[in-house]
């Protein structure tokens, strides 16, 4: 192979939003050199903007800020900030990059971001992560957690070149004359990630955005609404800086209107304007809260619980209806807005502040920056993909994802990184682990015998915590207990500086252990742990008081509790980390392969992407065949072949030497855990056990098998997935007088299943777009509650409608009529806009079935010890950031076995879960946690009660010389161990104890505490 | 007793219990300020010491939480509690102590709502049997 096309272990991934930062770490994590390259001065993205995410109500900077922090402190990745890409030779494999990097005029190296600079300066800017609703310096930081935390000036009209901040700067990191540099990069791979810049509502001038002070974004008011904004997370409006009282949302604003070019739906907008009412409700319960819009989108997993919390429990006020005008009081400053509700009636309304709900733009730098990387935009300016190829770009070896190839909310652009990750991954596999480097930590300090000398950090949270609990008198009583030599309080504990800030800390006050009283272990215990590592303490030293999930979110309305509380929960947590002792890390081998729990469409690709990162992996399906649902899909919305691509798939699956199939299979028992699973399947009534070291569970979901509207009693009553049969093995005839209805949500959004089955609308217009191109004068009527094709797919609705596609909308509660009248059945249907009833005569009724949770999910999800949701489908470890992950390490799930989804969005689930199954298999060996059972050998009476008592089989007991008496004493396998306790529950003489959790650490947290 | 506030002790497992007592947070729903969980990897680890040791330190209750049967993270932890709970209730009773102090609960990491309305529900119902006895009983 000549130098030109060898490959390069290296990816570069452009635009350090949510979607970048992800694909940057699994690669990272997989044994990739990474180059981030973002043209801020900071990583992070809109998600750093956002105050809460939908639907789980997450503060969106605890929980994107460990990630920044992962980012910054990644042997692996290099992040290039205020870089951008010049230009790109070369081909798969092997890129050559050149990027421009800014100046930024500040040495990131030597800048310690104290702000001294920032205090003397004497310009003032509107700052643009404040979305102008604040100012900054010239020289500035765009937000506390920016990653790296270095500052940079503002050269491009603000900086005045007084040179206060260069005499300011005791580290002598200010370079006024930095000029701008190029860089070449050489790289395998190329991942694009540029995002998206809100939609600018000046060319929708009717709303009064610009004219009417009282009218602001989504993304203004999403800064309004956070506690370290401009208004420090009061809601109040811009005109006079009072508390509004009635607050209206108006959606699609920059979305579902081709006029200006929009035709496409955010796919994002109804989630969040209702997270917004429901946080705003939340500041001030008074508030009146409305929201106008055309229909309710509410298609992903838990979104539709979350709009009827927020119709029921929060009073949000939801009004369909078109908005004609928008007025304002020149007095007042209110607004008054004119609107025309379903029935056709004009209304107007006065409210004291106006959110217009903004679309997504693609990111204004993509244009540029494809024509750079020579890859195909749509229409609307957005990266050209295929639906059944939804991660490659149309250039070989690039790859992109988020918004860029289409509106997503974040857990779909962390999914498409990852799956980018797994494509760019399969790619270079043979220069896996070729440019990556060792971690390197200092010494452990040596800290047995000590006096504990414990720090506490107490976090704000922004007024997440600080809002309800009075923090500083918790520091204060902090550091009234026994050992705590020091204790403050941070705004974000979890930020990158405040990890500095614990470093110097522990070497400043010769700290031996921290306590950081903040949100859960659960999610950021890791974080914290590696600090201190870093630090040179033992990860263990370490324990955490949740005071937010499970104290100041909480009790809410009582602050003088919740400060209590947190006194308690910190008091029980410096009394247990002052027992706590180092434990060691163990290294374990692993078995580099994967098993894959079903055989569709997604447990293909899935398998097939593991095998061209070269692992070996078992497949194993229940069926005879493989193909799942997707064998009833003969095409998609945009016309692609369904069939074609998955007998390709099958037999690119079936031929690959490195997949195992095996079909007509189930699971019996999974033993094992991360890097060692133990999996017997049952093979024609003969039993095989598979060892493998991740799992990637895709096993489905059903179609719903309806009962109502004459199903299975009148052969013309059929479901929408019989009907594409129909028309795609031309088994149907239409005639200009055919009549055929289809009726949507049968199965759900109803008491039941009360989620969207969300492909359902998409799948009804394409079937209805079909018979209309069979014969243009049949009539169809789709009989819908709400019309829910977001992203691109609202062009096909609009077509739909061009064509002539009777869309009629029926209430939840007056449902359609499906009935004989002697042998000619007949649709009665309300028409919410005449009023009336209207009859319809149908040769045909079309049932769109709900997508519902395989009858198998339950024993399957305790076999894994995994979670299912309260609707029966699996639960990922975080709605948000771990998509695909479980919360058990080493499992993951894609596909309908998540929640119901297009083909589209399985693949890219299944992509991930390659790319997330890979950070596993491509390492070498596994640590684990020390969190094993110890026996004291003094103690132990050899009774054996603990080894009947392990599941794990980990307890033997063997005879043993204990202080020169020989007896019989229990012995734990450390790698058999799992750390749950059950010995050291039952040990009669007390003498097996859980390391991290023993006996006497819990007692001294049940002493602490009353 | 109209104020008396109760005083929980929660042994939380790690992998369910503990999960939806966060989820209850993230999802704002609001309980009773009674309870101090303590984290455990799993419910089958709660030894009697610990639940009798809060009792004697004054708790007016003590909540075991864990995984529904047959969801345990280590096959039958859950089991095992609910067994040693059994017992430990009949010793209780004969120390003169009201067995009704100890609660077990299977809660999953979906189950916020479960969680906060257990709270409340404890509370109310310790609030409603008064203080617990053994401080008083057993301090010397
Ligand atoms: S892990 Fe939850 S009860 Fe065992």
């Amino acid at each position: 192979m000549d130098e030109n096309n060898k490959k390069i272990g290296a990816v570069m991934v452009v635009g350090g939003g949510i979607g970048g930062i992800q694909a940057s770490l699994d690669l990272a994590e997989s044994g990739f050199k990474v180059y981030l390259v973002e043209k801020n001065l900071s990583i992070g993205g809109v998600m750093a903007q956002l105050d809460k995410t939908f639907p789980t109500n997450d503060c969106s900077m605890c929980i994107l800020s460990p990630k920044l922090v992962e980012c910054a402190r990644h042997r692996n990745i290099e992040l290039l900030t205020r870089c951008e890409v010049e230009s790109i030779e070369g081909s798969a494999g092997n890129f050559k990059i050149k990027v421009k990097k800014h100046p930024r005029f500040v040495d990131v190296s030597k800048c310690t971001g104290c702000g001294d600079c920032a205090e003397v300066c004497p310009v003032e800017v509107p700052d643009e992560y404040e979305e102008n609703l604040a100012n900054r310096k010239a020289i500035y930081r765009p937000f506390p957690q920016a990653t790296p935390g270095a500052f940079g000036i503002d050269k491009s009209g603000a900086c005045c070149e007084c040179m206060q901040c260069e005499k300011a700067c005791k580290a002598e990191a200010i370079l006024h004359n930095m000029l701008e540099q190029d860089i070449e990069l050489n790289v395998g791979s190329v991942i694009v990630f540029p995002g998206f810049d809100e939609f600018e509502p000046k060319l929708r001038e009717e709303y009064g955005y610009g004219l009417f002070s009282n009218v602001v974004t989504s993304i203004e008011f999403e800064r309004i609404l956070s506690a370290s904004g401009p208004f420090q997370g009061h809601v109040v409006r811009c005109s006079d800086k009072k508390t509004p009282k009635k607050i209206a949302w108006i959606q699609c604003v920059g979305s579902r209107d081709s006029k200006i070019e929009r035709g496409y739906c955010s796919s994002v907008c109804c989630m969040y304007a209702t997270k917004q009412a429901l946080i705003t409700k939340e500041h001030s319960p008074d508030i009146r809260t409305t929201i106008f819009y055309i229909d309710m989108r509410a298609y992903g997993k838990e979104f539709d619980r979350y709009i009827e919390r927020a119709k029921l429990e929060y009073k949000v006020r939801y009004i369909r209806s078109r908005i004609s005008e928008v007025k304002e009081d020149a007095k007042t400053h209110n607004l008054k807005i004119k609107y025309e509700r379903e029935d056709g009636e004009l209304v107007t309304e006065e409210f004291d502040m106006l959110v217009l709900s903004v679309g997504l733009d693609v990111s204004r730098s993509a244009k540029d920056l494809a024509e750079k990387l020579n890859i195909n935009l749509n229409s609307y300016g957005f990266a050209r993909v295929d639906s059944l190829e939804p991660l490659k770009t149309s250039r070989p070896g690039i790859f992109a994802g988020g918004v860029f190839s289409g509106p997503k909310d974040i857990p779909e652009t962390v999914t498409s990184a990852s799956g980018a990750c797994a494509l760019a991954s399969a790619l270079l596999s043979s220069v896996r682990g070729t440019l990556v480097a060792e971690k390197k930590y200092p010494a452990e300090k040596d800290v047995s015998g000590d006096i504990p000398r414990i720090g506490v950090f107490v976090c704000q949270c922004g007024i997440n915590i600080g809002g309800v609990v009075n923090v500083p008198l918790v520091v204060e009583y902090a550091k009234t207990l026994p050992f705590v030599v020091y204790a403050e309080d941070n705004l974000y504990t979890c930020s990158q500086d405040t990890q500095d800030t614990i470093k110097e800390a522990i070497a400043q006050h010769s700290l031996n252990r921290v306590v950081v009283a903040s949100c859960t272990p659960r999610t950021h215990e890791p974080l914290f742990q590696e600090t201190i590592r870093e630090a040179g303490l033992n990860r263990h030293l370490f324990e955490m008081a949740n005071i937010r999930d499970q104290n100041s979110w909480v009790h809410m309305k009582q602050p003088r509790e919740a400060t209590e509380k947190a006194k308690d929960l910190v008091r029980m947590a410096v009394a247990k980390v002052s027992l706590k002792e180092p434990l060691g890390r163990i290294s374990l081998k692993l078995t580099s392969r994967g098993l894959v729990i079903g055989g569709g469409l997604a447990g293909m690709v899935s398998a097939l992407r593991l095998a061209e990162e070269g692992y070996e992996v078992y497949l194993v399906e229940k069926e005879d065949t493989l193909g799942g649902q997707a064998k009833d899909i003969y095409y998609t919305l945009k016309g692609e072949d369904v069939q074609k691509f998955l007998s390709k798939l099958i037999e690119k699956v079936t031929s690959n030497n490195k997949i195992h199939i095996f079909t007509a299979a189930t699971i019996e028992k999974i033993e094992g855990f991360v890097g060692n699973f133990k999996t017997t399947i049952k093979l024609n009534s003969s039993l095989k056990e598979l060892e493998h070291g991740a799992v990637i569970v895709a096993s489905g979901a059903n179609e719903y098998q309806p009962t109502e509207y004459l199903f299975g009693k009148d052969k013309r009553v059929v479901t929408q997935r019989k009907l594409e049969e129909l028309i795609a093995t031309k088994k149907l005839n239409v005639s200009n007088q055919s009549s055929i209805v289809m009726i949507q949500c049968i199965g759900s959004r109803c008491d039941e299943n009360p989620y969207c089955s969300r492909v359902c609308c998409s799948e009804a217009i394409k079937n209805a777009l079909a018979l209309k191109k069979m014969n243009k004068q049949v009539n169809v009527y789709i009989l819908y509650r709400d019309v829910r094709t977001y992203g691109f797919k609202e062009d096909w609705y609009q077509k739909a409608r061009e064509q002539g596609v009777l869309f009629i909308r029926y209430e939840e509660d007056d449902k359609p009529e499906v009935k004989l009248n002697k042998d000619k059945l007949e649709v009665l249907v309300k028409d919410l806009i005449l009023e009336e009833k209207l009859l319809i005569s149908a040769d045909l009724v079309v049932l769109s079935t709900a997508t519902v949770p395989s009858e198998d999910n339950k024993e399957l999800s305790q076999l894994l010890k995994v979670p299912l949701n309260e609707d029966g489908f699996f639960m990922e470890a975080h709605a948000k950031l771990r998509p695909v992950d479980f919360a058990t390490d080493g499992i993951f799930v894609c596909g309908l076995a998540h929640s119901p989804k297009f083909i589209e969005e399985s693949i890219c689930q299944a992509n991930a879960c390659a790319a997330r199954a890979c950070t596993i298999l491509s390492r070498d060996e596994l640590e684990v946690e020390g969190i094993v059972a110890e026996v004291n050998e003094l103690k132990c009476k050899g009774c054996r009660l603990c080894k009947e008592i392990c599941p794990y089989g980990a307890i033997d007991v063997e005879l043993k010389k204990v202080l020169g008496k020989e007896k019989e004493v229990a012995r734990v396998n450390p790698a058999l161990c799992k750390g749950c306790g059950a010995c050291s529950a039952s040990c009669r003489s007390g003498s097996i104890d859980l390391k991290g959790f023993s006996d006497s650490e819990i007692l001294t947290q049940i002493g602490a505490l009353v | 007793m109209a104020d008396f506030e109760p005083k929980i002790v929660g042994f939380l497992c790690n992998w369910c219990t503990y999960a939806g007592a966060d989820l209850a947070g993230t999802s704002r729903m609001q309980y009773p300020s009674t309870i101090r969980p303590i984290r455990v990897m799993c419910s089958g680890s709660v030894d009697s010491a610990y639940i009798l040791r809060a009792l004697l330190e004054g708790a007016d209750g003590v909540l075991i939480g864990g995984c529904h049967p047959g969801d345990c993270h280590y096959v039958s932890g859950n089991y095992k509690a609910r067994r040693r709970v059994t017992v430990l209730k009949t010793i209780l009773k004969t120390l003169g102590l009201d067995d009704e102090r100890v609660w077990v609960r299977w809660i999953s990491a979906s189950e916020g709502k479960r969680y906060a309305d257990t709270i409340s529900e404890m509370t109310a119902h310790l609030k409603k049997i008064g203080p617990s006895p053994a401080r008083k009983l057993w301090s010397l």
